[in-house]
């Protein structure tokens, strides 16, 4: 059984090396674990804003972006965009906002995975991390594109308005509208979080990889 | 050699806790930490712009500006005191009463700039008051013994206090010529509320509040049969009387509650203006009277006229009333109802000491309490002083019962000596006084046309340079100058930065517009000391001849931006259920009875077409479902008399009878967008023929 665990979970640390280096077996699962806080924290914080701004609005118009809900002036916005033909906001990426909690949970459950396996199968589980910032900037230009393209060719400004593609940074406009947009400190989290995945898995696999003789996977014979 | 399955299981473990515990807390504490979508966020703040001094260039430039405009250098300071750049919000809020045309007006201070009316006691288009159909709730409000009275004479606004400042909660003002009393919420700015006094036909002294605004103050002023009542001139002492009236103000609603307020019985001397105690006199109301020679005027009869019937005798009376003792008495059931209405009589009054006299310079007009309650100035009117009470002088002479006599009903008089503090000389026709910081008063001379500064004694005495008690300045005004106003100038604690002189005559200010010419306000600089208190700015108000005014700091306001959510019912300033939204507009038909449930948003209302038949007794309810700023529709159905004001996230409901058949387009009233124009729809009534035909 022990041999099984070890297949998938990759060689256990013997116990006068591990008091020997306590240090650095410590280090990766610290970094992954400070990886994992940053990452649950970014829930409760913005992830992207948007702002708007247009002479009749000195406040401007604003829209927020969290993993799960969008928020700030989406009516205003929304009641705006009626008049180009563009669909509600919140009907853009209504699964990714669903699922996004429960997404983020997982891969961090995953990351967790990453610190219990000692073998390359770790940088496996770490990868939806890594990639995850990079990955939210992507759906959020493909709904962007998707929505600013496709107006209703009935609504009444549609004459006025051409499709257009709002940039996912940086400043963009529409109408009198110029539009401002910056990724949040939510998203900036969970780039932190990618980075100190990569750090970690750096020293993860230079703690483990000592101790896989031979190497591959498949277990060797018991020493003992 | 033993393998540790895990490499720290402390730790480890911790972590797996900490991860099922926020699986299973996860959304709860998304939901608690984020805000609602669609929340507003807060207003950007302004920066303000940073400000060189004017280069030489620009010096001269304004000098020659100044010269072929015949500015004079006086003049450039008052307009740069004055002058707002676009986008500078106002210091001072003023709440002016809008006389004749029955509402208030909201202007701000210094730019005089009128900012808004708000409709009071006549129904007033703009903002749909008045004309949501055949039911509507301001015009029930307005009937007076089942009669249509769609006009005011509103005369004194009151701010509501708290501890005798203002809290900018809430406005009242009276009508003086039915004797109402409204409340306005300053949350909206909108007339939440109108009490019709069951006793007295009209009314001057309306309105004033407590120090923390228990009771609104209605004082009377034409003496008549309480109740409505009849009897023949000739038995006027026996038969007529004055009243002053406290309304219960329940602040938690934000409405006067009239089953807890209550009236006290007066001579029929004819009261004017009266003003609740503070500090030193907390619990006093002082109110003037100017016809205690009780004349029944005649001229066409050969008797004196009222003006002169009323001034024959030189002095008059100021009522001394215990409003808590009074207040205690009502609650204690001494009142007797008259009218329905619970009115404490003249010698239940008597015999509980809630009521005494003194006498005042003749036919006086206001009475002002100084803002430490320690004096009660009264201003003479026909007597070029103003004079100065002791409030402790009034309360010990109570308190000894020591009288000079009784009047005609018996009531005790305080001997006028035993509580005079001062007379100071100011010039003709003083009428009303205000307050300042700086331990100076500010009386409005009518027939002098100025305003008199001068100086404060007791605790106010070290505040100033010149002796106490004394006439210090006067700046002339233009012209008729009636009631005054002092920033927050009959508080507790004036600000003593600006003051209006609410002038009945422009004459030559202005324009000629037509023989009906505009009141005067004008702005008077009263932060300096001694003879400098220059006019700054004119004013002309051509929608009524107000009367007085509250001047409040602004920051002290907190009105809504928007209505808090869509579907707000600003009557009960709460969101009314059933209140028509996105997706759930219909029309709904039983018999002939058609309930409408319309939403109004930039730009169109749904549905677009509504059809009724002739007789169809219609319920129509509308709720703008805007949320941005100042994005205001209207709704208005020609023919019908309907107008309506959908303010952003505003509920309104309006009833109407479809008993004239046609194709009726409503429409949008107030200029919301480009597309507005094509705000509108389509009322089909069908004919009652054409109905039975068809079927």
């Amino acid at each position: 059984m022990s041999s099984f665990l070890n297949a998938i979970l990759g060689p256990r640390v013997p116990n006068h090396e591990l008091e020997s280096h306590r240090a650095r077996y410590l280090t990766p699962t610290l970094i992954l674990s400070a990886a994992r806080i940053l990452l649950l924290v970014s829930l409760f914080l913005p992830y992207w804003h948007m702002t708007l701004e247009a002479p009749q609005y000195p406040d401007g118009l604003s829209v927020t972006a969290y993993v799960n809900l969008l928020t700030c002036d989406v009516r205003e916005i929304n009641a705006l965009n009626h008049y180009i033909g563009m669909r509600p906001l919140e009907e853009a990426a209504q699964f990714e906002r669903a699922a996004s909690v429960w997404m983020i949970i997982a891969m961090v459950l995953l990351v967790e995975g990453a610190a219990l396996v000692h073998n390359r199968w770790a940088a496996l589980l770490a990868l939806p991390v890594v990639f995850f910032p990079v990955g939210f900037l992507v759906d959020l230009s493909y709904w962007l594109k998707l929505f600013g393209t496709h107006l209703d060719p009935k609504a009444p400004l549609s004459s006025s308005v051409k499709p257009f593609i709002p940039p996912v940074l940086g400043k963009g406009t529409v109408g009198q509208f110029v539009t401002v947009s910056s990724a949040g400190t939510g998203w900036y989290l969970a780039v932190a979080g990618s980075l100190l995945v990569i750090l970690a898995l750096y020293f993860h696999r230079r703690a483990y990889k000592p101790l896989h003789k031979p190497f591959p996977i498949a277990p060797a014979a018991s020493p003992v | 050699m033993k393998a540790r399955t895990f490499a720290f299981p402390g730790l480890l473990s911790l972590a797996l806790v900490a991860d099922a515990s926020f699986i299973g807390a996860a959304p709860q504490a998304l939901a608690l930490w984020q805000p609602e979508p669609g929340a507003t966020k807060k207003k950007r703040e302004r920066k303000e712009k940073e400000v060189a001094p004017p280069t030489q260039a620009q010096l001269e430039a304004l000098s020659k500006l100044a010269v072929e405009r015949k500015l004079t250098p006086d003049d450039l300071v008052a307009a740069a005191k004055t002058y707002m750049p676009s986008g500078r919000i106002d210091d001072y809020i003023l709440f002016s009463s809008g006389g004749q045309s029955g509402s208030v007006f909201v202007i701000g201070v210094p730019s005089m700039r009128l900012l808004r009316s708000i409709s009071v006691f006549t129904p007033e288009s703009w903002q749909g008051y008045g004309f949501a159909g055949d039911k509507d709730r301001v015009r029930e409000q307005l009937k007076i013994n089942g009669k249509d009275v769609t006009w005011g004479d509103t005369h004194h606004p009151a701010l509501s206090e708290t501890k005798g400042e203002y809290d900018g909660q809430f406005l009242f003002i009276g009508d003086k010529a039915n004797a109402r009393v409204a409340v306005i919420d300053l949350r909206d700015f909108e007339t939440k509320q109108i009490v019709k006094n069951p006793l007295t036909v009209s009314d001057h002294g309306a309105s004033f509040v407590t120090p923390d605004t228990d009771y609104v103050i209605e004082g009377g002023q034409y003496a008549t049969v309480l109740g409505y009542g009849y009897a023949p001139l000739a038995d006027y002492q026996k038969s007529y009387r004055g009243m002053v009236t406290f309304w219960k103000f329940d602040r938690e609603r934000g409405r006067i509650d009239e089953a807890q307020s209550f009236a006290m019985e007066l001579p029929p001397y004819w009261q004017d203006l009266a003003d609740a105690g503070k500090g030193a006199c907390d619990g006093l109301v002082f109110i003037n009277s100017f016809n205690v020679e009780m004349s029944t005027g005649g001229v066409e009869k050969g008797q004196p006229p009222f003006e002169a019937g009323a001034s024959q005798r030189d002095t008059d009376y100021m009522h001394i009333i215990d409003w808590k003792l009074a207040a205690a008495a009502f609650k204690a059931g001494k009142a007797e109802k008259i009218n329905g209405f619970p009115v404490l009589k003249i010698e239940t009054s008597i015999a509980l000491g809630l009521l005494h006299l003194t006498p005042e310079p003749k036919s006086p007009h206001g009475v002002d309490v100084t803002p430490n309650g320690q004096y009660a100035v009264v201003a003479g009117k026909l007597d070029p002083h103003v004079t100065v009470y002791s409030t402790a002088k009034i309360k010990k002479a109570i308190a000894d019962k020591k009288y000079s006599g009784v009047d005609t009903y018996k009531i005790p008089i305080l001997n006028f000596d035993d509580v005079k503090e001062a007379q100071v000389e100011l010039g003709l026709g003083p009428l009303h006084t205000q307050f300042d910081n700086k331990g100076y008063a500010y009386t409005s001379l009518f027939l002098d046309s100025a305003v008199a500064r001068w100086t404060l004694g007791g605790e106010y005495a070290s505040k100033h340079e010149e002796p106490a008690w004394k006439l210090v300045t006067k700046t002339p005004v233009q012209y008729n100058i009636g009631h005054l106003c002092a920033a927050e100038g009959d508080t507790v604690s004036p600000d003593g930065s600006y003051l209006i002189a609410m002038n009945k005559w422009s004459v030559d200010r202005f324009f000629t517009t037509g023989p009906l010419l505009p009141q005067n306000f004008q702005l008077v600089d009263i932060s300096a000391t001694g003879a400098t208190m220059p006019v700054l700015y004119d004013s002309p108000i051509g929608v009524g001849e107000p009367h007085y005014c509250q001047m409040i700091k602004a920051d002290k306001l907190k009105p809504w931006a928007v209505y808090p959510e869509v579907g707000w019912n600003p009557h009960t300033q709460a969101v009314e259920p059933g209140a028509p939204s996105p997706g759930k507009e219909r029309v709904v038909r039983k018999g002939n009875k058609v309930d409408v449930y319309m939403t109004a948003v930039r730009s169109h209302f749904t549905p677009e077409s509504v059809e009724l038949e002739e007789g169809d007794h219609v319920t129509w309810r509308i709720t703008s479902t805007e949320r941005a700023l100042d994005s205001t529709h209207g709704f208005c159905i020609g023919g019908y008399n309907i107008n309506l004001s959908l303010e952003p996230g505003e509920y309104t409901e309006f009833e109407f009878i479809a008993d004239k058949p046609g194709t009726y387009p409503y429409y949008c009233t107030e200029f919301c967008s480009a597309l507005h124009l094509e705000m509108m729809g389509y009322l089909q009534i069908k004919p009652k023929a054409t109905t039975a035909a068809a079927k």
